[in-house]
């Protein structure tokens, strides 16, 4: 193949995260957060919801490994639990982007016509609007909560997705190799399984982590300011909602949450730059 | 000089300069009708409210005359077509229409509550380029060593870290631990440059850190970039000092990727403002927004999401025209 689509074996593509030091830690990081998110319940060293109003803004101990929160609750175990929405508030918000960008992508990359102009004029105009506008707009329609703020940042990726979406499937669809298989009769069904989609799944791959790691930052703003996750439900930015307010007593406490999200960002972001590079995708500039 | 040579090049720029004003034009055209589209979404906002917007926003316990008086307010009784138009021709008067809560009118509690959000968005913007371009361009020259090691590493987490979360640590260490900066709050320009930069300063950096990130990583790509050139080892050659390449060629060159990267960080900066506003406890345009949707305050949220959307189409259309200043190449494109 020529153009800067090498496919995305995902063999070949496990493998070159796994030979770079730091993209292979950061793939062991989102492993373990996976693990966490899965079995929360049973590695949790104590109830996350069980509150000790006697043992309010513990420091760090054997017993609280990163101490107590305003109500006394295990923030080492709170982690674990919020790594949950960690992991689900990510993947709602780039199903949602996948759902509405890839279809609409690949039809106007594939087709152009009518398809390709709304949506292309569609995704100007989504994009003239920064991340957190626009998610603040859909919220003050659907309410706010976790779900309906996943949904929102999804809505808002989707043009993102769809233009790289459509970008890919362009490139590809100018190969001889699909001109000739709809030459032979290869019905579009066909067409766009065996030899766009597993061409464009590269890029669309490399936009997706990054997008990951992007979602987060924009759950954790939402909840941040009271839009996303409700209580008793934890996100990490919930919970620096919470070790905000109480700032004064336990100026330590916004440090746990912080550090796990620019943790998961980072790791979301390595292994989108070590697939990017692994399948020869130039980074933007 | 022949007179036919000084001709030809005057025909040249006429030329030329057509052809930048026929790209200013585009741009505004391309500009005004996303603006436009932008227009019809937000109207469509208060439509895609499911249920009757009218209950939903005037709340469970409200009374019927309240509901009615919401609905009439919007004028919700009135066709769609009609009452796009009716709030159309307003908007591009200027008149976004009037709060649900206060009765004021949208553009002026806009403009009221902006001053902070400048304010501090322009000072990140400073912060990020002093800070981004310099370290940048640093690392750029010392490719591989120890500075441009730390430098990438920084800019890797700098760019993977919340800025709210940043702001609270620095919060943290500037302002509970030690009583240098005031933890919250804005004063105006008028309470005097250090009273005022004191509370400028650290909503500020917390913003414009992960801008400054972007910016080394840019601007060290860049310099690297140009180092290879061969108009840089030919000056190298004939034994040019380094401060005189980093002036004349690399300083020069480093103003492209400045360009883009606040031309795509402008979104990021008006969306973080808006958190950074939260932890600080400052009143701009942040609270204004975040009031506005937990207030079901739909007049102020469009007003709002309109004046975000035509920041960032004439930040855009600067950057566009900006290219064109800095590199005459890209006029005709």
């Amino acid at each position: 193949m020529t153009t800067a689509t090498r496919s995305a074996r995902p063999r070949h593509v496990l493998r070159s995260i796994l030979r770079r030091p730091s993209s292979a830690t950061a793939f062991g990081f989102i492993v373990v957060l996976l693990f966490f998110a899965i079995a929360g319940p049973l590695i949790y060293p104590h109830d996350p919801e069980v509150q000790d109003l006697g043992n309010r803004f513990a420091d760090a101990s054997w017993t609280h490994l990163l101490g107590t929160d305003e109500f006394g609750r295990d923030v080492a175990s709170r982690i674990i639990q919020a790594s949950r929405i960690a992991v689900i508030a990510p993947l709602i918000s780039v199903g949602v982007a996948l759902l509405i960008g890839l279809p609409l992508g690949l039809w106007a990359g594939l087709r152009g016509g009518v398809v390709d102009s709304v949506a292309g004029r569609l995704a100007d105009t989504v994009l003239s609007l920064p991340a957190l506008v626009g998610a603040l707009a859909i919220v003050a329609v659907l309410g706010p909560g976790l779900v309906n703020a996943m949904i929102a940042i999804g809505i808002i990726f989707s043009p993102g997705l769809f233009r790289v979406v459509r970008g890919a499937t362009m490139s590809v669809a100018e190969e001889t190799f699909v001109g000739s298989a709809v030459a032979i009769g290869s019905p579009t069904r066909r067409t766009l399984w065996v030899h766009i989609l597993p061409n464009i799944a590269a890029p669309l791959l490399v936009q997706v982590t990054i997008l990951m790691g992007v979602a987060l930052l924009v759950e954790a703003s939402l909840s941040f300011i009271g839009l996303g996750v409700q209580p008793p439900d934890a996100s990490w930015g919930s919970m620096l909602k919470a070790a905000y307010t109480n700032q004064f007593h336990s100026p330590f406490s916004v440090v746990p949450p912080g550090i796990a999200m620019v943790l998961t960002v980072l790791a979301f972001n390595t292994i989108g730059d070590s697939i990017r590079d692994a399948v020869g995708l130039r980074r933007r500039t | 000089m022949s007179p036919g040579s000084a001709h030809s090049s005057f025909h040249v720029r006429w030329t030329e300069v057509a052809v930048s004003a026929g790209m200013v034009i585009r741009r505004l055209g391309g500009g005004l009708l996303v603006l436009w589209l932008v227009s019809i979404l937000t109207f469509l906002l208060v439509q895609l409210i499911p249920g009757d917007p009218a209950e939903v926003i005037a709340g469970e316990n409200a009374t019927v005359a309240e509901v009615a008086r919401i609905r009439a307010e919007l004028g919700l009784d009135k066709p769609v077509l009609e009452r796009y138009f009716e709030w159309f021709s307003g908007v591009i008067q200027g008149d976004l229409g009037n709060s649900l809560f206060t009765n004021r009118s949208v553009a002026d509690t806009i403009i009221e509550a902006a001053p902070p959000t400048v304010v501090i968005t322009l000072a990140s913007i400073m912060i990020a380029v002093v800070l981004g371009v310099t370290v940048g361009v640093f690392a750029g020259l010392t490719q591989g060593s120890w500075v441009d090691r730390t430098v990438s590493t920084f800019a890797t987490l700098g760019i993977a870290m919340p800025s709210f979360w940043l702001a609270m640590v620095l919060v943290s260490v500037f302002a509970l631990a030690n009583p240098w900066l005031p933890a919250t709050g804005y004063v105006d320009f008028s309470e005097g440059f250090w009273e005022w930069s004191s509370y400028v300063i650290l909503p500020a950096t917390a913003l414009g850190v992960a801008t400054a990130a972007e910016l080394a990583r840019h601007t060290r790509g860049c310099v690297a970039d140009v180092l290879t050139r061969p108009y840089v080892r030919t000056a190298r050659a004939r034994g040019a000092s380094g401060t005189w390449l980093v002036r004349r060629h690399i300083v020069r060159n480093a103003a492209i990727p400045v360009v883009t990267v606040l031309g795509l960080q402008a979104g990021r900066l008006l969306g973080g403002v808006i958190v950074v506003e939260a932890v600080f406890g400052i009143s701009g345009l942040g609270s204004l927004a975040i009031n506005a949707v937990l207030q079901r305050n739909y007049p102020m949220i469009q007003g709002y999401v309109l004046f975000s959307a035509v920041i960032v189409v004439a930040i855009n259309l600067i950057v566009d025209l900006a290219y064109g200043w800095i590199n005459p190449k890209v006029r005709t494109a």
